[in-house]
């Protein structure tokens, strides 16, 4: 059977076309490892004439070599292009291709089926307006399949084809097919998606890729390429203006210019805009550009605005409709979703990116994990590689966002680790849990600096940090009693005091040590506050959170001392026996033994207390003070 | 609000976004330029992301001393006409030892004095991202890669572990000694790059247009006899052929096309219609199988 509509008859137009106007779809294709997915787009690109003759002839000599597909071509070595993808037979990287009809241009995301590269999909996934999902026929409904479903929903793919995949391998059975949509519409309503079409195909063979099949005549939908060519893409523009500020255009004192791209709504000179942080509202004076002044600009369009007041605009402001305006909030439930090797735990500070604003936040409450096979919601104290989550974050400052359903730009985050620098996570705001505006920092008249005035004294935060048995509290408890003898107002805060009251309800989980060392953070940021002098002894064995209590006081209220004591030495003193039980085995995550320590990078003392007695070491502490002008 | 078509129109924002996330977030960018269509393409794009202000960022040229003599003319030109800051380096060390592409071989003499001498300048300018012209469409190892591609201390790319790279949220963070290769027109394709020139009025190297020029049939490939340096065979004619090119870098390492395309539209049009891929001109990229990904590792752009 002929196709309907066959690209070949003009072959190489199939790659783009110069003079019409065509619309761009993107789309990706998902689904389990394995499923055919490269091997299908393999296919529409062959058929559609996008792959070029020296193209053609690379991949002929290839699939001898390396392919999976006998004699003939393999078609998912067009995409599959890393070395170490081409050996294993996987797609290990979403890649990028290009190919078009007459009708339409798509661009198209090869996302990998295996479960450990699930971010590269979810890479894939956030710039796609449909997604593709295949299902291996001669299989069960497979987890990854619906992990796949639920990201796509997750990420606001509202188009879906389902591609019953390797039709060839069950006969070509019209119950095999039916079966397995039945089931998809089944487990995906609660998914929402706008349309979901089913279409039986054997990718391999081109059966309903491009060209009907004579050997499935009962059915009687579109071909792939024909549901993408007219599957209608509605971009839900939203109507009110967003403009996050993206760099400030400063070339002479006569020119204030603010660089940024239309996230959605529409700009014109003479316009009120509101500065979403300030709240401050001002008009579009002119729009700049290369081709001289500009009447209108839409989203999508990167602008250069002048505005007509002399106001206090940055990178990372929001330009917004007044009327219409976002919320301003510090708090926000969001979906999550986990791309990391090392754990999310709540309560450590990372960095979290919206639009073109970085600031501090903190998951405050895990509220619930997803089980991907039956979208259950399930307790959970840490998030693991590819988990997705509900969670409410905190920002270190209130920043303006929409909900991610109305707004990609102004709705989605990703979490970026503070030390590696990695991305670990992707987060889609729902809503914002307090308006900050609404919430006043109590100010009080009786200050900081009147209180430690009255103490004589410079509060400040002395952190001492190394292994249990390392010798912190006798360290500590010394240098409390010489800077006691000196009229200094102290208060010592130590790991085990602290654990039978304030922290009875944590145990020695990451996470729970996390929040351990939060809740001491804050407590000693109170005590400075109050204007004590405040010893902390602590394991605290994360570099993150050390990092974080010193972040959230002044930069010269912090010190850290590392009380280095080798393991093999704390195991020897053991003055608690707790060395003795955890290498019996009697409890977990002992630091030294089977929790990590990560010592400090660049501590403002180190004392070594294999070689020197704990008061010669506080009559050190006691010395740097003084150098450091603590103590006059 | 400008006379580009959508599907453009689209491609040029966003490449404009990506300059300016870089320039708001790096500290010491710069932008390679190879003096190609892409590189005319880069140049003009970022020209306008920061109007009315000049291009905050140098333009740092690896010459390998083997370009067409057109390609230095029109760089020249380019750089004086514009007012640009531009960084022209070349691999000492690699020139005193001879090293060139007719004895040595493309994949050695490409290692030296291009992936080195690239290193060498990134290196020694202490630039923490380069702004780079490839496209996704040009090689199967590219189409692979983000937009903002991370470099190790030695310049490394690990294809295995790229971040993950959401919607247009760029996470520029790196640590000291580390580097980002950053590509704004990634998701361009060639006919994409000529239908913007043609709108845009963009200037490009004349070897881009078709003209009878002296070349020698080699290996399959037309080569050009651009200077007397290229060794003709006894058994090989030099002739004067109606030829262009499609991609353009070493002279000897570079294959024209036969063709009367002689203006922008004939280009496009001949485009359109083509059989083969861009890269099928170009020496380097067959010179050992997964040849391209490997250089990418070792830091070739
Ligand atoms: N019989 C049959 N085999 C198929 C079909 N489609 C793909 N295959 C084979 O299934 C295997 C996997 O195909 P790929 O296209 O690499 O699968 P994938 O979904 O891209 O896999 P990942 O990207 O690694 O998740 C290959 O050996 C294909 O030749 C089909 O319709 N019928
Ligand atoms: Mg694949």
């Amino acid at each position: 059977m002929k196709a309907i509509s066959d690209p070949k008859v003009k072959a190489p137009s199939g790659r783009e076309g110069g003079a019409v106007q065509r619309d761009l779809l993107r789309l990706i294709t998902c689904g389990s490892v394995d499923d055919g997915k490269s091997t299908m787009i393999g296919r529409l690109l062959l058929d559609c004439g996008a792959v070029f003759e020296d193209r053609r002839r690379a991949l002929e000599r290839d699939s001898k070599a390396v392919g999976t597909t006998g004699d003939a071509p393999d078609a998912a070595l067009l995409l599959d292009g890393l070395q170490a993808e081409r050996e294993q037979g996987i797609t290990i990287d979403v890649g990028y291709h290009h190919f078009a009809t007459p009708r339409r241009r798509f661009i198209v995301a090869d996302t990998p089926g295996h479960v450990h590269y699930t971010r590269n999909m979810v890479t894939g996934a956030s710039n796609a307006d449909l997604a593709v999902l295949l299902v291996d026929a001669s299989q069960d409904m497979l987890e990854q399949t619906q992990r796949h479903s639920f990201i796509c929903a997750l990420l606001g793919i509202r188009d879906i084809v389902l591609a019953v995949n390797k039709m060839d391998l069950v006969d070509f059975d019209e119950r095999i097919f039916s079966g397995i949509r039945d089931a998809f519409a089944g487990f995906s309503s609660s998914l929402h998606f706008r349309s979901v079409m089913a279409i039986p195909t054997s990718a391999v063979l081109g059966d309903n890729v491009t060209r009907r099949s004579g050997r499935m005549a009962w059915y009687h939908g579109p071909t792939l390429l024909e549901q993408l060519e007219i599957v209608e893409i509605h971009a839900d523009a939203a109507p009110q203006l967003r403009m996050p500020v993206q760099w400030v255009n400063r070339p002479d004192a006569t020119f204030r210019g603010y660089a940024g791209t239309v996230a959605s709504g529409e700009l014109h000179p003479g316009d009120e805009v509101l500065i979403a942080r300030t709240n401050v509202r001002t008009r579009i004076e002119r729009i700049v550009s290369m081709d001289g002044d500009l009447a209108r600009a839409g989203a999508g369009d990167a602008v250069t605005v002048l505005l007509a007041d002399d106001i206090d605009v940055s990178r990372g402001d929001l330009l917004a409709s007044p009327d219409k305006p976002p919320q301003i909030a510090d708090a926000f439930a969001c979906d999550l979703v986990w791309m990391s090797e090392a754990p999310l735990l709540p309560g450590r500070s990372y960095l979290l990116k919206c639009g073109n604003r970085t600031v501090g936040a903190t998951i405050t409450t895990l509220k619930y994990r997803v089980d991907v096979t039956n979208y259950a919601h399930l307790a959970a104290r840490q998030l693991a590689l590819n988990d997705i989550a509900y969670v409410n974050i905190a920002t270190v400052e209130p920043i303006a966002v929409d909900p991610y359903q109305e707004n990609r730009t102004t709705g989605g985050f990703i979490l970026i680790d503070r030390l590696t620098n990695e991305t670990v996570g992707a987060g889609m705001i729902r809503f914002g849990l307090n308006r900050a505006a609404n919430i006043h920092h109590a100010d009080f008249d009786v200050t900081k600096a009147a209180r430690a005035q009255l103490n004589g004294q410079r509060p400040i935060i002395i952190w001492f940090t190394g292994l249990s048995g390392a010798g912190k509290s006798t360290i500590a408890n010394l240098l409390e009693r010489k800077l006691y003898a000196l009229g200094k107002r102290t208060y010592l805060l130590d790991g085990d005091n602290v654990r039978q009251g304030l922290n009875r309800d944590l145990g020695f989980t990451e996470a729970d040590r996390v929040e351990n060392v939060r809740r001491v953070a804050e407590t000693a940021k109170l005590f400075v506050d109050a204007g004590l002098i405040t010893l902390v002894a602590l394991i605290s064995p994360f570099r993150a959170e050390r990092r974080m209590a010193r972040a959230i006081v002044a930069a010269d209220e912090f010190i850290e001392i590392f009380v280095d004591t080798p393991v093999e030495i704390c195991e020897q003193r053991d003055p608690k026996g707790l060395y003795r039980k955890a290498r019996r085995g009697e409890f977990r995550n002992f630091t030294g033994i089977d929790s990590p320590y990560e010592p400090p990078e660049h501590p403002d003392l180190i004392l070594d207390t294999a070689t020197e007695s704990a008061e010669h070491l506080a009559d050190k502490v006691m010395q740097f003070l003084r150098r450091r002008g603590v103590l006059d | 609000m400008n006379h580009l078509p959508d599907d453009l129109r689209r491609l040029e924002a966003e490449a404009i976004f990506i300059f300016r996330e870089v320039i708001a977030e790096c500290r010491k960018p710069v932008m390679l330029y190879s003096i190609g269509k892409d590189s005319s393409v880069m140049l003009h794009l970022a020209r306008k992301a920061f109007h009315p202000a000049n291009l905050p960022f140098p333009l740092l040229h690896i010459d390998t001393t083997w370009k067409f003599r057109d390609m230095i003319r029109f760089r020249d030109e380019t750089a004086e006409r514009l007012g640009l800051d531009l960084i022209v380096h070349i691999n000492r060390a690699g020139l005193e030892q001879g090293i060139n592409p007719i004895q040595h071989g493309s994949a050695a003499y490409t290692g030296v004095m291009k992936t080195d001498a690239l290193k060498q300048a990134l290196t020694a300018h202490g630039f923490d991202a380069a702004f780079g012209g490839a496209r996704r469409d040009e090689e199967l190892s590219r189409s692979k890669e983000r937009v903002f591609s991370f470099r190790s201390k030695n310049h490394v790319w690990d294809p295995r572990n790229q971040r993950p790279e959401l919607w247009n949220v760029f996470n520029c963070r790196i640590a000291p000694g580390e580097s980002i290769r950053v590509f704004p027109l990634s998701n361009w394709t060639e006919l994409d790059v000529w239908r913007y020139i043609e709108h845009e009025n963009i200037r490009v190297v004349p070897l881009y247009f078709a003209a009878r020029r002296p070349v020698v049939r080699r290996g399959g490939n037309l080569i050009m006899v651009d200077d007397a340096r290229l060794p003709i065979g006894a058994d090989e004619v030099v002739q004067d052929l109606a030829i262009r090119f499609r991609t353009l870098g070493c002279y000897p390492l570079t294959g024209a096309i036969e063709s009367s395309a002689a203006t922008v539209s004939d280009i496009v049009r001949e485009l359109e219609t083509a059989s083969m891929s861009e890269r099928e001109g170009r020496l380097i990229d067959f010179d050992q199988t997964g040849s391209m990904e490997r250089k990418k590792r070792e830091g070739y752009f």
